[in-house]
């Protein structure tokens, strides 16, 4: 059954048109236009939802959400995240130095440009960079010392609107086209795209599960998955995302991931920090 | 909102360490006019009750007794389980003297979940997360006045899709 | 190390609402690690609940109970700044407990 489900996405995919114009260049109307066709397609959704990936999608899985968000298992993840944010490197600094506002409350400015390096960074990577300018070992991008961090960092941003910046800067552009492109560019024996299922099948089912739409899709991570039994990090859903359609994963914050990760979070300026989700 | 209402510091923390064996816990309280404080004992757990495979045989082991349906139970689960591992399921009465109440999944391998004692003074009712294998009834039994009542719901289990 | 135990415990007028989540990775005995071997059944056995010397609730929890597990009811008679006792015993025979306070 599931086979038939993915002949018949492939076959729209085939001949759908790309939803945004290719090499355009133009942040600004990619932004109008990608929230257009959102907004257009589910009217009854609340813009600021969407962050909230399947559960605006269904009200069946919404209400299993909330009774789970009354007291959600990550809370010992961010408990520990906190705990790993207080204690200071051997040096006797901390990761507090390294950040504005002490690195409370400023995940939704990530991932950013950074002009020195001609690179996009995300919260993962400028994380072990502070940790390797202090001395200390960089942590997996795939486990879970990552992953508790970035939870707490997410949670102290709760609420706070995405605020991503595309500076005047033609490698800025031209990452920010490299992840669009990433985006909506089919891979694996499934040859789907991620806009196969986040755009154009958003709010379909997938099994019982319902597709997340591309609009806010950042903003819920990091994310406990249920079928993890733990919390994971952005790195570890994007690679999942890769072998799903049966295709080969990048290196965790491989320049594709960071560049998609900076589109996806541009579409989503304005929007609150959901994270950290909890998600199936 | 998420609110840390049980930080350290305003929480003081008892570790018991290894087996309890229930009983003083050697806080020095002998001599007092009220009983010690004893914590969770193993002993409680009913060992044979969880080990059954089907609802007579678990309330048997469990109350000793039958049971009959009554729609002064009610069961709250959902339809589709979005994930069997965690199925928020919660149980409420509205009958007189509740003394406890369980949960029984009964296409799980033993089909006890969970069992809850209520003393006077605490509410029939109760939410938690269970596992569930696949499709199944779930059975709510309430015991009241020394009977046993029971509500239940079938509740779809099938794998998801994007798990991974 | 941190508690395993997160409590909330709310009164309100004679009423206080307690959740818990405790972590636990109830295994339950079923389900098979990477190299083909079962992992064995470690959770969770008896949760109690107690206040002013009286204890208000128990849990007696099988292998079904999800992993990290989560629990709410309410009980009358507490009120706010009250100790709530949690303790539990799993089938290894560990345990932990926590002395909270009603909010």
């Amino acid at each position: 059954m599931l086979r038939k489900f993915f002949i018949a996405v492939a076959i729209v995919v085939g001949t759908a048109q790309p939803l945004l114009a290719a090499g355009a260049g133009d942040p600004q109307a990619d932004f109008k236009a990608f929230r257009k066709y959102f907004t257009e397609r589910f009217p009854k959704v609340p813009l600021n939802d969407f962050v909230n990936g399947p559960y605006s999608m269904d009200a069946g899985l919404r209400k299993q959400w909330k009774a789970i968000d009354e007291f959600p298992p990550y809370e010992f993840a961010v408990e520990q995240g906190r705990q790993m944010f207080a204690t200071p490197f051997k040096n006797g600094k901390s990761y507090g130095d390294c950040f504005p506002n002490k690195g409370i409350g400023i995940r939704q400015s990530y991932p950013y440009f950074d002009a020195k390096s001609g690179e996009v960074i995300t919260l993962d990577v400028a994380l072990n960079q502070c940790r390797e300018a202090n001395g200390e070992k960089p942590f997996d991008y795939n486990k879970d010392d990552m992953a508790a961090l970035t939870a707490y960092m997410a949670f102290t941003s709760r609420g706070k609107p995405f605020d991503i910046k595309i500076p005047d800067d033609p490698r800025a552009l031209a990452a920010y086209e490299n992840g669009k492109q990433y985006f909506y560019s089919r891979r694996g024996q499934l040859n789907f795209s991620c806009a196969s299922c986040h755009v154009q099948s958003a709010g379909d089912h997938i099994r019982t599960e319902v597709l997340a739409p591309a609009l806010g899709i950042t903003a819920a991570l990091p994310i406990y998955r249920s079928a993890w039994g733990g919390m994971g990090t952005t790195s570890r859903r994007l690679r999942t995302c890769n072998s799903q359609v049966r295709g080969v994963p990048l290196k965790a914050e491989d320049k594709d991931y960071r560049d998609v990760e900076y589109f996806l979070s541009y579409m989503a300026n304005g929007l609150p920090i959901s994270g950290p989700g909890a998600r199936p | 909102m998420n609110e840390f209402a049980d930080a350290p510091d305003s929480a003081r923390r008892t570790i018991l360490k290894g087996a309890v064996a229930g009983g003083l816990v050697g806080l020095g309280l002998s001599g007092l006019p009220f009983p010690a404080y004893a914590a969770a004992d193993a002993k409680e757990w009913p060992q044979e009750a969880f080990k059954q495979k089907s609802e007579v045989d678990a309330l048997k082991a469990l109350y000793g007794k039958t049971v009959e349906a009554s729609d002064k139970v009610s069961l709250d689960a959902p339809e589709i389980a979005e994930n069997g591992a965690v199925v928020p399921i919660a149980v409420a009465s509205t009958l007189p003297k509740v003394t406890g109440i369980a949960i029984l999944v009964l296409e799980n391998p033993n089909v006890l979940a969970a069992a809850y004692k209520i003393p006077e003074g605490t509410e029939a009712a109760v939410s938690n997360r269970l596992k569930m294998a696949k499709t199944s009834k779930v059975v709510a039994v309430v015991e009241s006045n020394g009977k046993l009542y029971s509500a239940s719901k079938e509740v779809k289990v099938t794998v998801g899709g994007c798990g991974g | 190390m941190a508690s395993t135990i997160r409590v909330r415990a709310v009164a309100s007028g004679d009423t206080t609402e307690v959740q818990s989540l405790i972590r636990h990775p109830m295994d339950s005995g079923f389900v098979k690690d990477r190299s083909g071997k079962l992992i064995p059944a470690h959770h969770i056995e008896v949760v109690q609940f107690d206040h002013g010397g009286k204890t208000v609730f128990t849990a007696l929890w099988g292998p079904a109970v999800s992993k990290d597990p989560y629990l709410k009811f309410k009980f009358k008679g507490g009120k706010k700044g009250d100790d709530l006792t949690i303790s539990w015993v799993d089938n290894k025979g560990a345990s932990d407990s926590l002395v909270a306070k009603i909010q």
